[in-house]
């Protein structure tokens, strides 16, 4: 787990990811008065993409290379 | 024959029977150029001489020796040069080449052998031995 | 309504509890059964960075600005996917050197530098300490709530007795942080009883929250959708969720990202429980993703209670912040209630035992320790069991750090200065990430740029966030906010050089990172490394490269008795630990008893890490070089270093002055070669010119003789043709033998001169006399302009005649032309003769002039027949010039002759002369 493995560099890949998808201006797509369920789009964004990094981590890190 | 210039006709033992052997001495150093023509006219080759580099190839040019005697430090072209150019030229595919140098060292024997030269004569030379060799080369039998 | 004794009963049973697990899991430690060694355990104890102010604070947050609480989880979230980088070398850097706190690691990593350790523990203190007084006020509030139960009006006045109850819990915590953080001295500095806490904790403020959000959510309302939806139809909430907390400031949003990414890996207690308390490397794994998705888990119903607690509650009635405790006692839930204090409880005494434990290190190690081993009157380097001492520096670090918190609590009390508290201190300890990751990734930061950045990030900070907030609180002029100092307008603090449109902490942020990164990068660059900073810098930016122990003692040479470091390490951790410390390390080295142990760099580094563990590694180092007689590095080990790190040891001043000089001798033994191997080659010429020159005569010689010899019947002519050629051949050769042995004198110096005065028109008279029949021969008219009487040099007669002769001999050779004509001009020069020999011959050419003195070398002209001569005598002729100090040279034109000149020094007495 030293160096840049594959896994480290798909994190940082990630970290990349998630550093456009919860800044400006990729937010500013999802304010507004748009609602799903009653519940504003903005707050479904952020908490789904949040969700999304957190699952690829998990996948990143568990799954087993070869 | 007939057409060469005049003071390249050898001075002395004229063509005994014909076809003549033809030689063409490349020497410098007028004494010893003197001993060779003498030498090799006097066994009734066709003796021409040069007495440099370029002077030769004209030479060589104008009629295809049988056997060309070149000393190695010549002006403007040297021996090695000529040997080789003689052996790049397929014109010149008959003539037998002896290098005749002051210089006796072995790599520099052996350096003209590899640009296809055919016999050595270190200075100072036997006149037997020159002449062993100049026979042994034209495939001409020693004299009984 | 609950008693105040049931609240401080239950209280003070939890932390019983926590007493009880802390107790447990030391046991089991003690045991060899760990029960911290997973995953699990480990990420639970990382959620230390959720306190109070999540607990709580979130909630208030999102009361006001939306979802711009989230920001301070997200960035977390993001750094997590970083770890795998970031965190993982400083977690092997900080087992691999015995590093137990961030201001031993960035002391470290700058070359150990008591200065630089001293600073960041200075900054961590002024950042964190009101941060530890925010979660004593976090419990103080949620008490006094609790105590009006069910009556959920905010009291507006702190009571005495409230205060004091929090003064017993401040002591409680620190009486717990001294039981299970300093039980004992420990070179890990690890402490399982208390990571085992840390972790219950997590899950208790965990579960406390989300059946507080499952309540609110499902028992007030009809799920997310209902809350949302009701929320929508209030104007003022409507607003609020539009515009949510991001649409409203994205420069905010994206400030606090970057510094919550930060704080997950600078603050003091993250580096404690992430770097210092890892079990096992192999743990960060899991934890990448699990402790990311309990942030996520911890927020997802912050805005549901939010939202709850605004509508359910008249405006301005109660405060945000108490939400999460009075929802559910409105409701009449008191057990909901309960547990939600006590998640409230275990976030806030989670947080102030790490951090307590994290900060008294770092005072005990960075700060008190190097100061009391350099006073020497205290004669601590002497004394025999410092464990004591050490135990008692840490525990009462322990105290002051509590004493401290709760001080500022007392007095901020409401203050803005404690309730911005959160945000004030992550931008503190954001000021160690140039030093820290720059460490991590840059070989060329130094100490100067450290300490420089820190420094100048540290000063921004406190000018334009921790004095603005004092200022704020009331207890500095407003005048300093709204003036700037000394009424300087570019100097308002919040409004540095002008710079507005910022919130205060991106405002912070921005200024004190320029003023940070800046110093450090220009600082670093300013000089070179020193050999120590330079080592450190390999074996922490390379240090997935050099995981082996011993590596760390590569470039230190010394000599140590075992004993002597048995003893010194005895006094830091106590005999009896350094006994079995000493044990741990045969056994690791393969050696089956302490007694085979031998001194050597590995041992010292192995003892000097140890030590670390106790007091820091600066101290350490200066500890183990008091007992370890340095010595220089021996040429031999030199050259093994080379071998090994020579990248590393190009820093070391005395190396590269080796090398140079070594450079230097090869670069002159190859010149000396080069000259040797040139003078062979032209030894080899010159023989081998020689010799073609012997034999071309000898050549003539034998040919001639044999041909004579063979044909007796030649004409008699060509026999006297054929002698005269011998004669003059043999004179050839004689010629040449002598020139070569005069010019082998000559140049050994071992000719003889006869120097006397010379009358050189003597001289030139008598060579035209020598050569008059070779000129008359060949037709070539001479003419003399000679003085009468022409000053006399010192010279050899002979000599200088010889040289005449030669270039008289030479003017003849060259002149082939019916008028030829060679004229001898002798005039007085400066302080010389000068003799002029001119003919009007083919001439020299350029490229022929420069060569013609050198041996052998003839003009080669064969179209006007080749020159007689040996090719030595103008090298001699210049020789014997040269030899009575004049010069000899050569004018000439091609083909409109050449004159060949030399001088001859006249003495200095001697009298001018009129041109005849």
């Amino acid at each position: 787990m030293t160096g840049p493995t594959l896994k480290g560099q798909r994190l940082v890949a990630l970290f990349l990811l998630g550093c456009l998808l919860f800044n400006f201006p990729l937010l500013a797509l999802f304010t507004g008065n748009t609602r799903i369920w009653g519940i504003p789009l903005i707050y479904i964004y952020v908490f789904a993409a949040w969700m999304a990094i957190i699952a690829l981590m998990a996948l990143i890190i568990e799954r087993k290379d070869r | 024959m007939n057409n060469l210039p005049k003071d390249d006709l050898p001075k002395n033992g004229l063509p005994k029977s014909a076809p003549v052997t033809s030689v063409l001495i490349v020497e410098d150093e007028e004494s010893i150029l003197l001993s060779l023509e003498f030498l090799l006219a006097k066994e009734g080759y066709a003796v021409t001489t040069a007495r440099d580099g370029a002077a030769a190839l004209r030479a060589l040019q104008a009629r295809p020796p049988d056997l060309a005697l070149l000393d190695v430090m010549l002006p403007l072209i040297d021996g090695f040069e000529l040997c080789r150019l003689i052996r790049e030229n397929p014109a010149l595919r008959g003539t037998r080449i002896m290098l005749v140098t002051a210089r006796g060292r072995e790599a520099e024997i052996a350096r003209g052998m590899a640009l296809g030269a055919d016999a050595y004569l270190t200075k100072p030379f036997s006149t037997r031995e020159l002449m062993d060799k100049v026979r042994a080369l034209l495939g001409v039998p020693p004299p009984v | 309504m609950l008693s105040g004794a049931l609240i401080v009963v239950l209280s003070f049973a939890y932390v019983g509890l926590l007493f009880a697990i802390a107790y447990y899991g030391d046991k089991r430690a003690d045991a060899g059964r760990s029960i911290i060694a997973n995953p699990y355990i480990y990420t639970l104890s990382l959620a230390v960075y959720c306190t109070s102010w999540t607990f709580y604070g979130s909630v208030g947050r999102a009361a006001t600005s939306g979802i711009g609480f989230l920001p301070i989880y997200l960035g977390p979230t993001l750094m997590a996917a970083l770890w795998w980088y970031v965190l993982l070398k400083m977690i092997r850097i900080s087992k691999a050197h015995r590093i137990t706190s961030i201001a031993d690691f960035i002391a470290s990593r700058y070359g150990k530098s008591h200065l630089l350790g001293g600073l960041v523990t200075i900054i961590a203190v002024l950042g964190i300490v009101p941060y530890i007084a925010l979660q004593l006020k976090a419990i103080s509030a949620s008490f006094s709530t609790m105590l009006q139960y069910p009556n959920v009006i905010a009291s507006t006045a702190s009571l005495p007795f409230l205060q004091d109850n929090t003064f017993y819990i401040a002591m409680l915590l620190a009486a717990f942080t001294i039981l299970f953080g300093t039980r004992h001295l420990d070179a890990t500095e690890r402490h399982e009883g208390l990571v085992a806490v840390i972790a219950f904790e997590s899950i208790v403020k965990l579960v406390a929250f989300i059946a507080v959000g499952v309540f609110v959510t499902w028992g007030m309302f009809d799920g997310f959708a209902d809350v949302f939806a009701k929320a929508a139809a209030v104007p003022e909430l409507n607003a609020l969720l539009v515009q949510g907390g991001a649409a409203g400031n994205y420069t905010t949003w994206a400030s606090l990202t970057v510094l919550s990414m930060l704080a997950i890996i600078l603050l003091p207690r993250q580096f404690q429980v992430s770097v210092v308390e890892n079990v096992n490397e192999r743990h960060l794994n899991k934890a990448i993703w699990l402790f990311p998705l309990y942030l996520f888990a911890i927020n997802i119903f912050v805005l549901p209670i939010a939202l709850g607690g605004l509508m359910h509650f008249p405006a301005g009635t109660v405060d945000a912040d108490t939400f999460v405790l009075t929802l559910p006692m409105s409701e009449q839930k008191t057990w909901l209630a309960l547990l939600a204090f006590v998640g409230g409880l275990s976030a806030a005494t989670g947080m102030v035992i790490v951090e307590t434990i994290a900060l008294s290190t770092m005072v005990c190690n960075d700060l008190v320790m190097p100061i009391l081993l350099r006073w020497k009157f205290l004669r601590l380097t002497e004394s025999r069991d410092l464990s004591g001492l050490l135990l008692g520096i840490r525990r009462s670090a322990i105290v002051l750090v509590l004493v401290l918190g709760y001080g500022y609590f007392y007095l901020a009390g409401e203050a803005y200065a404690l309730v911005s508290i959160g945000l004030i201190s992550f931008t503190a300890v954001a000021q160690f990430a140039p030093a820290m990751i720059g460490g991590l990734f840059w070989k060329g930061g130094t100490r100067l740029g450290a300490l420089c950045g820190l420094s100048a990030g540290f000063l921004v900070w406190l000018y334009s966030l921790l004095l603005p907030s004092f200022a704020k609180s009331g207890w500095l002029p407003i005048t300093f906010l709204t003036e700037g100092i000394l009424g300087f307008d570019l100097l308002k603090p919040q409004q540095l050089f002008g710079l507005e449109g910022l919130d205060d902490i991106s405002h912070c942020l921005f200024w004190s990172m320029i003023a940070n990164v800046g110093c450090y990068v220009d600082f670093s660059l300013w000089r070179r490394p020193t050999a120590a900073e330079h080592s450190q810098a390999n074996l922490f930016v390379d240090v997935f490269r050099h995981i082996t122990p011993g590596s760390g003692s590569r470039f230190w040479r010394g000599s140590a008795t075992v004993a002597d470091l048995q003893t010194l390490l005895g006094r830091f951790i106590g005999p009896e630990r350094a006994n079995e410390a000493f044990a741990a390390y045969a056994r690791s080295q393969g050696i089956p008893g302490i007694e085979q142990v031998s001194a050597n760099a590995v041992l010292v580094h192995y003892v000097e890490s140890q030590i670390a563990g106790a007091i820091g590694s600066a101290s350490a180092r200066d500890m183990v070089a008091s007992v370890v007689v340095e010595e220089p590095l021996a040429l031999d080990e030199v050259m093994a270093i080379i071998d090994e790190a020579s990248q590393a040891l190009a820093y070391s001043r005395q190396l590269e002055q080796k090398s140079r000089e070594l450079e230097a001798a090869t670069n002159e033994l190859r010149g000396a070669n080069q000259r040797l191997q040139e003078l062979d080659r032209l030894k080899d010429d010159f023989i081998s010119t020689v010799t073609h020159e012997l034999r071309t005569p000898l050549t003539s010689i034998r040919a001639f003789s044999e041909i004579l010899s063979d044909n007796p019947q030649l004409d008699p002519q060509q026999r006297s043709k054929f002698l005269g050629i011998i004669t003059r051949e043999s004179e050839r050769l004689t010629r040449l033998i002598n020139q070569v042995l005069d010019l082998a004198k000559i140049e050994s110096g071992a000719a003889d001169w006869h120097p006397s005065e010379v009358d050189m028109r003597e001289v030139l008279e008598d060579a035209v006399a020598a050569l008059s029949q070779i000129y008359k021969e060949r037709n070539i008219a001479l003419e003399l302009r000679i003085p009468e009487h022409p000053p006399l040099v010192m010279a050899d007669r002979d000599r200088i005649t010889q040289v005449a002769l030669n270039l008289l001999s030479n003017a003849a050779n060259f002149c082939d032309k019916p008028d030829s004509r060679v004229s001898i001009t002798l005039s007085e020069e400066e302080a010389a003769l000068r003799i002029d020999i001119a003919d009007n011959g083919i001439g020299i050419s350029p490229a022929d002039q420069a060569v013609i003195f050198e041996k052998f070398r003839q003009v080669s002209d064969t179209a006007a027949g080749k020159p007689r001569g040996s090719g030595l005598g103008l090298a001699i002729s210049r020789e014997i010039i040269h030899h009575f100090g004049g010069r000899l040279w050569v004018e000439s034109t091609s083909g409109l002759g050449a004159k060949f000149s030399f001088t001859l020094p006249l003495p200095r007495s001697s009298t001018s002369f009129l041109a005849a």
